[in-house]
């Protein structure tokens, strides 16, 4: 067989599945988000409404509110994972018996299904027989609390159930930079009896910057797309307090059957999740230039 | 060519002589939890602390699992007592019932859609959910390690047009939110050949009218082959991606030796590429796998009710009326416990693995 022969063997499969599952779908949403359409009601397919989807939407303040209760979750999130999972590398960058062990079974939180994970943590979380309500209720003495139907604490609920899963995803990669930085350079710091806070910032932090980068951008990504955690445990309430935007879009596409609309919608997720990535790749390219 | 061959078993290809040396000069890859050079040990209070803090996370983490099995040993009644009974064989009587009844009786308790007394006789739905997902997961990686390590072979040993961008282009389609192409997916799935209906409909009766009539009422939804067609495409781009990294670790010059022994190039991947990239293989797979066995949105919306997966039963057995947690935390243990087991094996590979190759070291 020809080399050529042999790629176009090797590579057609994979071509042709991802064209057809991944690729086609998305140009079908692309039409559908320039129609009216809903799967149950019009039998007769969709009709061409240009852009009257996009522009309905963006007139809308419900769609903003919804962006602003997706950036609730992300911000806060992504935050404390990568503060603590940063510390944690730190502390975990020695040697010590039996690290590679405790190391891995603190990764195990990110391998597991994201849906069985918040159905259970919704077990800790119930207010009569949940864990948390006895420690915070019954030990500490505050008055109980619904953790999941509270205006005020249903978010942190998600974000603390995302902390849990995802900050041992930081701590592995921020461990990575740490493990590179080059002993020498702590060592020459030492001979100028440079503090710890000034090796710290000086050499530890630059050097570990980029792929703290790398974590928090797939991190971001990730987080923005959370569906499992909030469908399992808030649906989207109290009211809708975590109602972020793929559980708006299910709503919209699957609940009330407007399939036109939740397609625009979901090319808006798309255009603004497509902005982030590159404002993050543009950050990382630039302090990668700044070293060099 | 053949010459090395023909001239007697034992003389060494140029090829083996190749992979002997290669195993001789290079240290074989350290996990990463052995490697680099250490920050300086913490004296004193510090040290202390750095232990303190240590331990706590630890415990944070670990917690909620070890709740999960202390749950799923707990009789009915104590699920729901305050305050909770932490160890089992002091604080409670430990029992397996919950594990028997997961793979054996449906639920004592009612649900919206049956009574109490008619369940109690009923055979537990999950074992046939437990075989779907090892069945769909396994067959989707299975598919996506194949297609995509061919893929990623294509793509790291010859000069592909345009092959930075086709890259991209599959990389891109592991980025989108699931839910956006969630709507149009489900809509394919419907009836992907419908559009041959009225082809059908104008033809002459006779046995091909039929077979055309038959596919475009077929459906990818309810049945293994959409889910895992779906699956598979969910894992290539990953395995594409992963695969071709660990490709271009090994040299090129493996092939090349073994072709000019006469090899031709796919019995040269077959006898020399393949072994040496088969532990990365089985590291990807087991990342295909975990993904393809997590996934719920999907199978939850496509098949609800055949070929459905553990996930969407867990949903489904928490949504109504009275849980026995109990009950649920079993189920759960037994559905997490191979991830966790495939956690520990990977554990060497488990940073490129979240970061699609993008962190190596």
């Amino acid at each position: 067989m020809s080399d050529k022969a042999l790629v176009g063997f090797f590579l057609t499969p994979t071509m042709i599945l991802l064209l057809a599952i991944a690729i086609f779908p998305l140009i079908w949403s692309l039409y559908l988000s320039f129609t009216k359409y809903s799967v149950i009601q019009d039998v007769n397919g969709p009709t061409w409404i240009g852009l009257n989807n996009y522009g309905r939407l963006l007139d809308d303040t419900d769609v903003w509110l919804r962006f602003t209760t997706t950036a609730r979750f992300v911000v806060p999130s992504v935050l404390i994972e990568l503060l603590l999972g940063f510390g944690l590398a730190m502390l975990l960058n020695r040697k010590f018996a039996g690290r590679g062990f405790i190391m891995t079974m603190m990764l195990i939180p990110m391998m597991l299904s994201p849906l069985v994970v918040a159905l259970f943590w919704g077990y800790m979380f119930r207010p009569d027989a949940g864990l948390l309500n006895a420690w915070t209720r019954d030990l500490l003495g505050f008055p109980s609390i619904l953790w999941l139907t509270n205006l005020d604490t249903a978010m942190w609920a998600l974000v603390l159930v995302d902390v849990w899963q995802w900050t041992p995803f930081i701590m592995l990669i921020a461990l990575a930079g740490l493990s590179a930085v080059p002993q020498y350079l702590y060592e020459a710091a030492e001979v100028d009896r440079a503090s710890a806070w000034f090796k710290f910032q000086r050499i530890t932090l630059p050097l570990v910057t980029p792929l703290l980068l790398i974590a928090i951008l797939f991190r971001t990504m990730d987080a923005y797309r959370m569906f499992d955690q909030a469908y399992a445990l808030t649906g989207g309430g109290p009211g809708h307090k975590t109602e972020v935007l793929s559980i708006y879009l299910y709503q919209m596409a699957f609940r009330d059957f407007n399939t036109g609309k939740g397609s625009a919608l979901g090319y808006i997720m798309l255009i603004v999740i497509i902005a982030l990535a590159n404002l993050l790749i543009k950050v990382l390219n630039g302090l990668k230039a700044e070293k060099a | 060519m053949a010459t090395t061959q023909t001239g007697g078993t034992k003389t060494k290809t140029s090829t083996e002589t190749l992979l002997e040396n290669k195993r001789e000069t290079l240290p074989p890859p350290q996990p990463i939890t052995r490697t680099g050079p250490r920050t300086n040990p913490l004296q004193g209070f510090g040290r202390i602390l750095s232990w303190l803090g240590l331990g706590v996370a630890f415990l944070f983490f670990m917690f909620p699992l070890y709740w999960m099995l202390v749950t799923s040993v707990k009789p009915r009644a104590e699920t729901t007592l305050l305050p909770p009974r932490y160890l089992p064989g002091v604080d409670f009587e430990p029992t397996g019932d919950n594990y028997v009844a997961v793979f054996t009786k449906s639920s004592e308790l009612g649900t919206i859609t049956s009574s109490p007394g008619t369940q109690a006789t009923e055979l537990s739905a999950f074992p046939e959910h437990l075989l779907n997902s090892v069945i769909i997961a396994g067959l989707a990686t299975l598919l996506a390690v194949v297609l995509g390590t061919l893929a990623a072979y294509a793509f790291s040993r010859f000069k592909i047009k345009g092959e930075s961008d086709l890259l991209f282009f599959i990389l891109s389609t592991r980025m989108l939110p699931p839910v956006v192409v969630l709507i149009p997916i489900f809509l394919m799935f419907t009836k992907p050949f419908s559009f041959l209906a009225p082809w059908a409909t104008s033809m002459g009766a006779g046995g091909f009218k039929d077979f055309i009539e038959n596919v475009s009422q077929f459906s990818l939804r309810e049945n293994y082959v959409g889910i895992t067609l779906l699956y598979t495409t969910f894992g290539l781009p990953f395995v594409v991606w992963m695969m071709k990294g660990f490709f271009d670790e090994i040299p090129k010059e493996y092939e090349e030796a073994a072709m000019i022994d006469g090899y031709s190039r796919l019995q040269a991947i077959w006898k020399f590429v393949l072994p040496e990239a088969m532990p990365a293989m089985l590291a990807t797979a087991v990342f295909v796998l975990i993904t393809a066995w997590n996934e719920f949105v999907f199978v939850q919306l496509l098949n609800p009710t055949k070929a459905s997966t553990v996930p969407p039963f867990l949903y489904g057995i928490i949504g109504y009326g009275q849980i026995e947690w109990g009950r649920m935390a079993a189920t759960s243990v037994v559905f997490l416990l191979p991830v966790v087991l495939f956690t520990f094996l990977v554990r060497n590979h488990l940073l490129r693995g979240v970061t699609f190759g993008a962190v190596r070291r």
